[in-house]
């Protein structure tokens, strides 16, 4: 339509007809803004390490009976989980030698599991039964973190077992069981 | 006399260096985001040094927290179906819309007489209110309990599925008392399900 044509006006004397030359140039702050707003938005509701997982394995219950293999005492570490974060531990038979009671940590369990499974490979030459028994007391991450040990100091041969009675009893007097 | 003119510097700085890094971080962020998946439950696993990623595929998730025991299946056709042949199980027919919105549900925790109530609630907010009290792992008198039908039924629907074996994680809180933790290892291995895995936080050594 002609009506449209008013603005520049550029034909009149014969010139040529010049388009304005618009600058390239636009103001992008507001898509910065934009931008960064849904940066911010992502970052904060993204899980970027995925959940590590520990694999457990349990022994199967039926089998127990049928190949049960005597567990040399002589090898094995028992270890109960107590409350409060504290565990008992002792190496060979029950009431035979004396428990060590002992929290958790570098400088504690550690320690000890390390001495003893140096300890037994050298006397016997095979290596370390551990044996973990969580007692009613105990929480989730203590026995996370007993299996985390195993891990760490590389015992091979570990279990998680039921306690008995006289085992309670044995938590009960050190008045790591409530 | 003249005076000294100061020139004005535009205030105008370039932008497109600025949108192009801003750009570059959105993609990756949309590229890299998985959505945290709603707990209905406060779950604080332990820490350890274990380095396994969790599958993403065929794995059911046990969230274990204030006693309560909440789960959930992985792939939309998996729970469908488990829902379908536990519902044949109990004997309660879920309704194609029930079905729908179940194979979008992560995780739950409501008993098998509760459970339709809670597929047919209205609007996420209700959703959120319905009282969880965590699916029940007691068995009643011969049967099973209904968490061991769950795992059991998904079981045998992913074997079916996708021709693999299930894997079973265990998101417990760190605080949880061993019995609670105990009684769903027990669970799983009267089915025999002797491997599972821990979810757990990394941890330096």
């Amino acid at each position: 339509m002609a009506e449209l044509d008013t603005s520049s006006g550029g034909s009149k004397k014969g010139h040529k007809v010049r388009s304005k030359k618009a600058s390239t140039r636009v103001d992008l702050t507001a898509m910065v803004d934009l931008a960064f707003l849904l940066v911010t938005f992502f970052m904060l509701t993204t899980t970027l390490s995925k959940p590590k997982a520990m694999d457990l394995i349990m022994p199967d219950k039926d089998d127990i009976k049928k190949d049960e293999l005597p567990v040399p005492a002589s090898r094995t570490m028992t270890i109960l989980l107590g409350s409060g974060n504290r565990v008992e531990w002792w190496v060979g038979e029950a009431g035979k030698s004396t428990p060590t009671l002992e929290g958790f940590g570098k400088n504690e369990i550690r320690k000890s599991i390390l001495a003893n499974k140096e300890k037994i490979e050298a006397a016997s030459g095979k290596d370390m039964i551990v044996i973990i028994k969580p007692s009613a007391k105990s929480v989730y991450s203590n026995m996370v973190n007993m299996l985390d040990e195993m891990n760490i100091t590389g015992v091979e041969r570990y279990a998680i077992v039921d306690m008995t009675a006289d085992e309670i009893s044995e938590l009960k007097k050190e008045n790591i069981y409530n | 006399m003249p005076r000294v003119k100061v020139p004005r510097k535009s205030t105008l700085i370039d932008m497109t260096a600025m949108c192009d890094v801003a750009f570059l971080l959105l993609t990756f962020f949309i590229l890299t985001a998985k959505t945290k998946t709603e707990e209905k439950i406060p779950v604080d696993p332990p820490f350890s040094t274990a380095e396994k990623t969790v599958p993403d595929e065929d794995i059911a998730t046990l969230v274990i927290g204030q006693g309560k025991v909440f789960y959930g299946v992985a792939g939309f056709e998996t729970r469908k179906q488990t829902l379908i042949e536990m519902g044949t199980l109990y004997h309660i027919n879920f309704t194609p819309a029930e079905q729908e919105r179940f194979a979008v549900t992560n995780s739950f925790g409501v008993p098998m007489n509760q459970l339709q109530t809670y597929l047919d609630l209205d609007g996420a907010e209700n959703v959120k209110k319905f009282p969880q009290s965590g699916i029940p792992q007691d068995s009643t008198g011969q049967s099973p309990s209904e968490l061991y039908n769950w795992i059991h039924t998904s079981r045998v629907v992913t074997k079916n599925i996708h021709a693999k074996e299930m894997r079973v994680t265990i998101k417990g809180d760190a605080k949880e008392e061993y019995p609670t933790i105990k009684k769903v290892i027990d669970i799983l291995q009267k089915q025999k399900v002797n491997r599972f895995s821990l979810i757990t936080n990394i941890k330096g050594k």
